[in-house]
Parts: C-alpha cells; structure tokens; sequence
C-alpha cells in the first residue's frame, strides 16, 4: 500500500537555510546539505527546498546546493523558488533534483508547464499554489509571497494545471499558514475533488493531530511542515509514529 | 568496478552518487569494453519505452548488453528494468532486450496514474539482493506502467490495487521497478548487495 508521505521544506537563501523571525528579520540557520541529512535520517519521505534568494546573481547558488545534496541525500528531492524556463528545469535536474516545483512563473505563463512535461516527464513537475480565501468563499491563486492577489480561482488552476501536465500540485494556504491551527481542509477538498494528481497539503500545521487529520479528512497524499520540524516541534520519526498509530500507512 | 551504462535516457547521476556514497568503484560509459571488462552493469534509465529502446539500439549496444547480462551481475533499474523483458506496450509494441520472460503494460489500478511513492515490499522468492531487508519495508517507486511475467522471476512485489512486480530476475539479471538510489537506507542496502555480487 502507497505510504502518505510527509516532506520537510527548507527555506534557502544564497545557499544557506534560513528562517524568518516573526516575519521580520530573516535569520541564517545552517546548512542545507546538512538539515536535509538529517531530515533523511528522521525518515523524510521527501525533501523540498525552496530557494528564496532575492538577487538574479546568485540564482545558480542553488544548483550547486541541489548538486551536493544529491551526493549524500537518497531520498527525492524537489527544489522550487524563481523557477522561470524549461532550461531552469534541466538544469536543476541534472544537479540531482528530482522534481522542480514552479508557482508564479507557471500562473504567467501556463505552457511552462506542459513544456516541461512533455521534455522531462509529468513526475518532475510540481505545480505550487498559495491559496487565499474570497468573502465570496472563493480561493485566489496569490503571488509575491501571499501578497499579491493574481485573481485566478485557486481550484480552477489546480485543474488547469493538471490538464496541462503537472504531476503534483503543493497546496498551501495562506490563511492557514503560520497559524498552528490545522490545514485548510476546505481548500484541500476543493481541489482533491478536481484533480486526479497527487496532492501535497501545506500550511498550518501545528500538532501530530493536524497531521492525522489532514489525511482522515482528505485525500491528500502528503503533508509538508517548515518551521515545525525546523525548530525541532515536532520530528518527522513522531509524525510517523502518529500517524501509524491511528492506522495510516507510512513508511517507518 | 561497475559500469553504469550510458545510452543518452538516464538518471545515470543519482544512482552514481548512490554508488559513490557507498564506495563501489564505478564508471559511466558506453564504451563497449568498459561494458565488456566490468565486474557489473547498471541499466538505468528514465521515460518511455520505445524511445529508450530505439536509444539503445542506436548506440549499438543491444547485443553486447544480452550477451554480458548474461555472464555477470546486471541491475536494470525503472525503465531499465522494464526494457529487460520480451516487449512493451507504451504507446506501441517494442521489443525489449529479452532477457526476462513476460512483458510492459499499462498499470490497471483504481488509484492515480503515476504510481508515485514509498510502497512496502512482499517477498516472494529469496534474492540476494534483498539480503538484510525486511519484508514490509518500503522503496520509492514513480512509473505507470509494469510488468507482467512469471512467477519464477518475481522476487518482491508491491501492492497498488493490483500486484506491481518490484524485483525481478534470473541468474545474473536483476531489474528493480523502484528507484533504490532514492530509496533511504533500504535503496543502499540494495545496491550494495549487488555490489558485493560483483567482487
């Protein structure tokens, strides 16, 4: 039986992980190699980078992370943040990344998407939405780190996506992120129901209950934490034990 | 040593840092001597059957690859162990290497298509390269389509609303459906039994 995953995301900057401190300060907290090592060996199904650099120059300090990386850690590896062309893709690839995750870049131009499938195969590519709710009850694609509303459905996107290619779409709400109160199961439903793709719920997590939840009360197939593991709240191994607890399959 | 073969359809690197991690001296090539005078071979390979299939036989390297599967350990990883067997049937029927009895279909499953993810293994026959794994444990697999062959080859499997083949193999051939490079400590034990079969 396919085990529900559960995926560590690091924030990397210039080739360092860092963590916002209250939403200010950005703080260096190590090194990326290093923290998905050991995320590795707390048995991470996966491991997400996701490169926050700001400045065009250093752009390729991640592929030389992504390359070191692949040396140690042997378990996939997505790598995701100002994922622009095909050629991004290939060469994040070729460094060792399993799957590339595209957002703003993809709600700009769509083709990149079924461009990118159709050259290193639909399993690599990863579609992240962040997801605000309307008053209308409606959820908007945002960009620009949840400030910028692009107006395009949520759910309707995740099923554009889809049809045009994406092997996997990382759901995160923006509402439920950095709340601790639990994933927007709500949003995750919405979109479940639309795609027949595998889906990453993000956002909110705050206890092991969150994690049992999100899989009794959705169809997601994987959870993803940041801050949680990375302040060493939670372990990916007590997830898991949880999570076998109540009868969820998980690889152990 | 062993010799990663290099056909132009491959995740040649992963399982190369795989086996560097591990200290099993290796090499990527297609040069028909370093395919000849290695202690192993590895198939990798990722995307479609008949474009894989036409890769291989374009460079040449078909029969010596049947013939050298034969004498000494050969691990056929994904798509590489896919092209092990007589035919596939991905998006038209190619003749694989022949090396397993059986063939490539489509997989028929209620779930989603990819079957993407950590599955756990049920054994079925004792292989030397399951040596030091538990049955239950589990790898990381990402394909739609499977094998079909007989019992005899059929060393673990897993189940994805239908019986997936995960291991297979005869003789010196072995083909693993999953990715062992991207399989945790389970993948590496894997690999490095096969690298001990080769010394």
């Amino acid at each position: 039986m396919l085990a529900k995953r559960i995926i560590p995301c690091l924030d990397v900057r210039d080739g360092k992980v860092v963590k916002g401190v209250n939403f200010v300060g950005i703080q260096e907290v190590g090194d990326p190699v290093e923290c998905a090592r050991a995320y590795m060996e707390q048995g991470a199904d996966e491991i997400v980078f996701l490169d926050i650099t700001a400045t065009s120059d250093n752009r390729d300090t991640i592929v030389d992370v992504v390359r070191k990386t692949a040396k140690q850690v042997f378990v996939p590896l997505t790598v995701g943040g100002g994922i622009r062309s095909v050629e991004d893709f290939s060469k994040l690839l070729r460094a060792g990344a399993d799957k590339v995750s595209v957002n703003s870049s993809a709600l700009k131009n769509p083709q990149l998407i079924a461009e990118a499938a159709d050259k290193f195969g639909s399993q690599c590519v990863v579609v992240a939405i962040d997801a605000k709710r309307m008053e209308d009850g409606s959820w908007h694609a945002f960009v620009a780190g949840g400030r910028k509303d692009t107006g395009i459905d949520a759910v309707e996107w995740a099923a554009k996506a889809c049809e045009l290619g994406a092997g996997e779409i990382l759901l995160t709400s923006m509402d439920a992120d950095g709340t601790k109160q639990g994933f927007d199961l709500d949003l995750l439903n919405a979109v479940i129901a639309r795609v027949n793709i595998p889906v990453i719920a993000s956002g909110g997590c705050g206890s092991l209950a969150h994690f049992s939840e999100v899989f009794e009360k959705t169809g997601a197939d994987a959870a993803l934490a940041a801050s949680l593991f990375h302040y060493k709240e939670l372990t990916v191994g007590q997830v898991k034990e949880h999570l076998r607890s109540r009868n969820i399959p998980v690889r152990i | 040593m062993i010799t990663i073969i290099d056909y132009g359809a491959g995740n040649l690197f992963s399982v190369q840092n795989a086996l560097n991690y591990l200290g099993l001296e290796n090499r990527v090539s297609r040069d028909p001597g370093e395919i000849r005078s290695a202690d192993g071979l590895i198939l990798p390979g990722v995307g479609a059957f008949p474009d894989a299939m036409r890769m291989l036989n374009a460079s040449g390297l078909t029969d010596l690859i049947r013939k050298e599967a034969r004498k000494k350990p050969f691990l056929g990883i994904c798509l590489g162990m896919q092209l092990l067997f007589e035919a596939g049937y991905e998006f038209e029927e190619t003749a694989g290497l022949g090396l397993l009895p059986g063939t490539v279909q489509k997989i028929e499953t209620p779930y989603k298509i990819p079957h993407m993810g950590w599955n756990s293994l049920t054994f079925h026959r004792s292989c030397p390269l399951l040596e030091g794994i538990h049955e239950g444990e589990s790898v990381y697999f990402v394909h739609s389509f499977q094998a079909k062959t007989q019992p005899e080859c059929l060393y673990a499997s897993c189940d994805y609303g239908t019986e997936i083949p995960a291991l297979v193999g005869e003789g010196t051939v072995f083909g693993a459906q999953f990715h062992p490079e991207k399989s945790g400590e389970v993948g590496l034990t894997i690999l490095k039994n096969f690298g001990r079969l080769t010394k």
